[in-house]
């Protein structure tokens, strides 16, 4: 399009401003109302919820106690060579003298302590038998004797190596032990075996998950195929049976399945009606894995019906009627026919059920008894229990890298735009 | 598959019936167990299975009092007030920051759409642990860790997403010539917006802010992390009372929160029927 009248003059609006810029103003004043509109919703987001996030990410490297509390003798010690298999001389001592008298005195020194314990155990200890020492020890030195009579691990090549390694006020250290990874002698290693719980826990989530998505899919496909093929009428009011479990409240349903499933519950007092198993012989379907999958399938299965049942909706049923009048058995109808077309489907409700069962607390708390617990309950009771917020946040980290990139495959299969309730 | 024909072989028949018997089994699992606990809150004992008397229907089975006991234990009232001073101020926060957003995004031109989308719906997006950890660290950072305006805060942030995707959904169906012809008429836009705009967009808006509700009712990972005691709600009371001292009240709590849902399906399913004839579908 041109500005430009034929015999060269520019086009302007009535009052005598050109086109051009009275439109590109008009463009600028509409984008500005829209994000005027949106900015109230963007501020509060960003600070409700996208600051804690972005706090939890910087938490899971933050390190920052060690220099605060020892200041001194973190300068001190960037000196020392833990490979000379020695405890560092007289010097770094006199620095974490003075330290230690500081942070005795405004308690610093506990925290401290209890933080290098998650490294390495002992230090807890250490640190708090040194601090209460620490008044009796001579002002005038030698000081490396007194810590060590103090307390022998003054001494150890491995304590000052945490010391040294946790000095920066950054680390990695918290992500090394959500991989089950420390820093050894001679660099990353891998824990010994009995203390690799974080992978094994991860690898645990994502067994579940694909369980449970995959329980999902078979029993919300025939639904979401009857559902559309059924006319709207009978259809809509089968949807409440699936709508109404999606509406319950997520404590219900979990206690329901709590009443269901327990060894003096309903359908172990059923089966032992019907005489199908004995007295003796309960089955013992909750607190454990089992107990995990059969309340999330439950509680996951609308998500995979909606979806499914959205895409279904769209597949003309002429298609099918015309692979059969071809030739094709109901079966081959079905499958090269059907199937294909309600992939998408597939896709979009396998994705989301993923996602949300990878991140689920709550029911595997409830109804999972020890083995069937998944990453979020650690990191649960890392925050609540242990009290180790960075190894938390880590874990935390790690769990949301997994569901952005889910989140992202789930874009590109249905598109953020076209999420749909209900 | 709706309708068997009459030319069907002996095979088709048999499958078309044992179809329909899986597909009532999976309806089976999917609503037993919340029709299960609806009888189980009125047995007369303190257990979690049919007693005798109950699966005689002799009156002595049956009893209210667990029903009582929510009604009368202080720890149960003090959660149902809590629940009901949370939920509704988040859901007006979530609401009305939500329809403003959702009307500027369905502008024709707005800038960075998607990034600024993607940041407005994270909350549903992100696992709750991980909203509940990041809040938690946060909000005790600044001092709102365990204040009944934090909790309400991180609820309203969960709720707006669920406000703009059906707020965005129902826009979407709007004519916005409609905005053009009452401003050309002389209305200024407040004066469009709750005239014009907003009668049309409500049943988004009301859908939006159930969505925003049941989500602050039911809530109870992050009221966990986030509050103290003294923001003890609903959700919260039951999960202690599964985890701990299992008590069947929990059953009549249950029950009564089976009731609640039921009413708010009913209330979006009009409102879904009145939107789709406004837009001229047929309703099912």
């Amino acid at each position: 399009m041109s500005d430009t009248t034929q015999d060269g003059q520019v086009l302007t609006t009535q009052d005598g401003k050109p086109l051009k810029a009275a439109l590109a103003k008009a463009l600028r004043r509409e984008k500005l109302r829209a994000l005027m509109l949106i900015a109230p919703l963007l501020i509060f987001v960003l600070i409700t919820f996208v600051a804690p996030i972005v706090d939890m990410l910087f938490r899971s490297v933050e390190n920052g106690i060690v220099s605060e509390t020892l200041p001194e003798t973190v300068v001190a010690l960037r000196e020392w060579d833990p490979a000379s298999g020695e405890a560092p001389d007289e010097a770094v001592f006199v620095a974490l003298y003075n330290d230690m008298v500081i942070a005795v005195a405004e308690k610093t020194h506990t925290r401290l302590g209890s933080r290098l314990n998650y490294e390495q155990s002992g230090i807890s200890s250490l640190f708090r038998k040194t601090g209460r020492r620490i008044k009796r020890m001579d002002e005038g030195g030698p000081f490396k004797d007194q810590f060590l009579s103090a307390d022998k691990k003054w001494g150890d090549v491995a304590t000052w190596q945490v010391l040294q390694q946790f000095s920066p006020s950054y680390t990695d250290g918290y992500f090394l032990n959500a991989f089950d990874a420390k820093r050894g002698a001679e660099g990353i290693e891998l824990k010994p075996a009995d203390e690799r719980i974080y992978m094994f826990l991860f690898g645990r989530t994502l067994f579940l998950s694909i369980v449970i998505t995959v329980s999902c899919l078979l029993l919300g496909y025939p639904i979401a195929f009857l559902l559309a093929a059924l006319p709207l009428r009978t259809s809509n009011l089968l949807m409440i049976l699936v709508l109404l479990p999606f509406w319950t409240s997520l404590l219900v349903r979990t206690s329901a399945w709590k009443v269901l499933l327990q060894q003096q519950g309903v359908i172990n007092d059923f089966l032992v009606w019907a005489n199908i198993i004995s007295d003796s012989g309960r089955l013992v379907m909750i607190n454990n894995q089992t107990g995990t999958i059969i309340a999330m399938t439950h509680i996951l299965l609308p998500f995979m019906i909606l979806p499914l049942y959205s895409v279904m909706k769209t597949i003309s049923p002429t298609y099918v009627r015309a692979a059969k009048s071809l030739g094709a058995n109901d079966w081959t109808a079905f499958w090269r026919v059907y199937f294909p077309q309600s992939v998408p489907g597939i896709g979009a409700g396998a994705v989301l059920v993923f996602i949300l069962s990878i991140g689920y607390y709550i029911t595997p708390e409830l109804v999972g008894g020890t083995s069937g617990i998944f990453i979020s309950n650690r990191i649960a009771y890392h925050i609540s229990s242990s009290l180790n917020w960075g190894l938390a946040a880590s874990l935390g980290t790690l769990l949301l890298v997994a569901v952005l990139v889910l989140f992202v495959v789930y874009d590109k299969i249905v598109g953020i735009d076209n999420v749909k309730l209900g | 598959m709706s309708a068997l024909p009459p030319y069907a072989s002996p095979l088709q028949r048999t499958w078309f019936y044992t179809f329909r018997i899986i597909c009532g089994l999976i309806f089976f699992f999917l609503i037993f167990p919340i029709l299960v606990i609806l009888p189980l809150s009125f047995n007369a004992q303190d257990f979690f299975t049919f007693t005798k008397e109950m699966l005689s229907f002799s009156p002595e089975g049956y009893s209210f009092k667990h029903y009582n006991d929510f009604f009368t234990n202080p720890d149960w009232q003090q959660a149902l007030t809590n629940s009901f001073l949370i939920a509704p101020i988040a859901t007006i926060l979530a609401t009305a920051f939500g329809t403003l957003a959702a009307i500027g995004l369905s502008q024709s031109h707005v800038p960075y759409k998607s990034a600024i989308m993607a940041v407005l719906i994270s909350p549903m997006i992100v696992p709750l642990i991980i909203s509940a950890a990041g809040m938690y660290f946060f909000y005790s950072r600044i001092g709102l860790q365990g204040t009944y305006f934090g909790v309400v805060l991180a609820h309203a942030a969960l709720g707006t997403p669920f406000v703009i995707i059906t707020v965005t959904a129902t826009l979407v169906g709007f004519d916005r010539s409609l905005v053009r012809a009452s401003a050309s008429l002389g209305a200024d836009p407040v004066t469009t917006f709750f005239k014009v705009q907003m009668p049309l967009i409500i049943p988004g808006v009301v859908s939006g802010a159930l969505f925003a509700f049941i989500t602050s009712f039911d809530e109870v990972v992050v009221v966990l992390f986030l509050g103290s005691a003294g923001q003890k709600t609903l959700p919260w009371q039951m999960f202690t009372g599964l985890r701990e001292q299992i008590s069947p009240t929990i059953l009549a709590v249950a029950s009564l929160m089976v009731a609640i849902s039921i009413a708010l399906l009913t209330v979006l399913e009009l409102l879904r029927r009145r939107s789709e004839r406004l837009r001229g579908l047929t309703p099912g």
